[in-house]
């Protein structure tokens, strides 16, 4: 049988590690070739570790395991010139694009509001919003071309429907990314291509599962993995702390397969009912 | 390699023809058995008609023609105790319930002026009271089962207002209503609940005169065909495209109704070529 996105290409940003290569490995269980980028380093005020060269080789080998093409390089979302070299190689060896998962994004500062950093505020506008902007305006020539439409799945958050305390810049940034998707997704429907946001509630990945996360809704300083998910747990409605990395790629391969050809302008979460609650 | 709902037993109202048909057979196309209800017969405020015992035994083929099993009843979501037999019958032979697609409704319209007592309490209990008939039923046999997804079907109309249809509107936005508490109640037993919204979508409730008449008045009846009125319909979607197809609305169902969106509960999908964006 097909796979489910059989034959076509897709381009993923922060796919060195975590939802991206999550993502990078269900499209191409279901017969999709990948374009990856990442930004393999660090980032300032994160508490965590940027990704490396070996998490990223380590996408590229489970990809070809998998008996599909990757091609795979270092880039930066914030920068649009090296982001469209990027995909335009990538396009040149895999000779179409058809699918876009803007999923690379930060986690930094947390701090009130008027406590913020201009760094960290500029830094995460930056990456969280005009990354994504980038990385659809780097894409989009190369799916129009082909004329065939496309899907275009902007990853914005839990914080991009409803505010957290401490993290206005990156609530700010994921509120972005919903108008960006609504935006798109009226100025490409002409073209079918479609566009369409997806919402996770807390995703288990190096991004959440640091001290600095965990103390961020237990409230309190030195907490633990145990506190966290108690924390986590409360403001989700099913009877669990958080969902898989998985979770995010099944509803990407939904929205990117022709399954969901005439889902357009939707924000999707996948959230455990975290926004009912 | 196994089907994305192998093994899952779904209970499907309004399964004689249309969406909820599509819904049984791509359900069983991944491994479901089926337990199928609908009405089969008139509701005198319905102004086109409604299916017959000869469509559900349609359906009753080609789920079979797919050799899984289904248990199809004529049975009337406004009449809980029937429903209840039915579905109750039906994980008897089945042997447990899994999934709901709560799909059974009703089209009919007038300004909220002109609508009649019996337009507005015929489209109330089907579109609503029976999907709460239909959670009602089926919740007991999902509890046992340890955990389930249940499917309510709303509309765009579920979301926004359109002109003509109050009581539809009505209805469809009180399923949200129903969908939203569901999920929250249900979540402690691994119940997902979640709502799917269409925009048009081409089967007979569309696709009769008394529709037509409704978007085309300026036509008279002869000037009415499908292909005249495909642009009308068209101007409320932003996809180039004037209605979408059953399978689309079964292709969501099928996302949640299956394990890939284990952890997807309390949302309102909509499957409506970007209507709501409007």
């Amino acid at each position: 049988m097909a796979g489910r996105v059989e034959g076509k290409v897709a381009f993923i940003t922060g796919a060195a590690r975590g939802q991206g290569r999550s993502h990078a490995l269900r499209l191409a269980q279901e017969g999709a070739d990948i374009i990856a980028v990442d930004l393999l380093e660090d980032i300032p005020g994160a508490p965590y570790h940027g990704a490396t060269e070996a998490d990223l080789a380590e996408t590229v080998r489970q990809v070809e395991a998998l008996d599909r093409r990757i091609v795979a390089s270092k880039a930066d979302v914030r920068d649009f010139g090296g982001l469209k070299k990027a995909v335009d190689d990538g396009v040149a060896q895999l000779g179409r694009l058809d699918i876009i998962s803007a999923n690379a994004g930060i986690s930094t500062q947390m701090a009130p509001t008027d406590e913020l950093d201009e760094d960290m505020w500029q830094n995460m506008i930056d990456t969280n919003l005009t990354g994504v902007w980038h990385t659809v305006k780097a894409g989009l020539p190369h799916i129009k071309a082909g004329g065939r439409g496309g899907s275009i799945i902007l990853t914005s958050s839990e914080a991009g429907i409803r505010g957290y305390g401490n993290i206005a810049h990156y609530v700010s940034a994921k509120h972005g990314v919903v108008g960006l998707m609504r935006t798109l997704a009226i100025e490409l429907a002409p073209l079918s291509i479609r566009v369409n946001s997806i919402h996770p509630t807390q995703v288990d990945t190096d991004m959440i599962q640091n001290s600095a996360t965990y103390d961020l809704f237990t409230g309190k300083q030195g907490s633990t993995k145990e506190e966290f998910a108690a924390a986590s747990q409360a403001v989700i409605a099913l009877p669990i702390p958080w969902v898989e990395p998985v979770d995010i790629s099944n509803a990407v391969l939904w929205l990117a397969s022709d399954e969901a050809r005439f889902v357009t302008g939707v924000p999707l979460p996948v959230d455990g009912g975290n926004y009912l609650i | 390699m196994p089907g994305r709902v192998e093994g899952k037993v779904a209970f499907v109202t309004g399964a004689a023809r249309g969406q909820g048909r599509s819904h049984a057979l791509r359900l069983a196309q991944e491994g479901a058995d089926i337990i199928a209800v609908d009405l089969t017969g008139q509701i005198d405020t319905v102004p086109y008609a409604m299916s017959t015992p000869a469509d559900l035994d349609e359906t009753v083929r080609q789920v079979e023609a797919l050799d899984r099993r289904i248990v199809a009843t004529q049975a009337d979501v406004r009449d809980f105790d029937a429903l209840k037999g039915a579905l109750d019958a039906g994980v008897a032979q089945l042997g447990k319930l899994d999934i709901v697609s709560a799909n059974a409704g009703i089209f009919s319209f007038g300004t909220l002026d002109e609508l009649t007592e019996e337009q507005w309490s015929d489209m109330l209990a089907v579109n609503l009271t029976g999907v709460w008939h239909t959670v009602k039923a089926a919740i007991p046999h999902l509890k046992a089962n340890g955990g389930g997804s249940m499917i309510l079907t709303s509309s765009t109309a579920g979301l926004l207002a359109i002109p003509n249809i109050g009581h539809y509107v009505a209805a469809k936005h009180g399923v949200v209503g129903v969908m939203k508490t569901a999920a929250l109640e249900l979540a402690p037993f691994n119940i997902r609940v979640n709502s799917v919204h269409p925009t048009s979508v081409n089967t007979d409730m569309i696709q009769n005169s008394a529709t037509y008449e409704l978007f085309a008045p300026d036509l008279t009846p002869e000037q009415r065909t499908k292909e005249a009125l495909a642009p009308r319909f068209q101007t409320l979607n932003v996809l180039p495209i004037p209605w979408v197809e059953p399978i689309d609305i079964s292709n969501a169902v099928l996302w949640l109704a299956s394990d890939e969106s284990r952890y997807v509960t309390g949302l309102e999908v909509r499957v409506d070529a970007g209507q709501l964006l409007k």
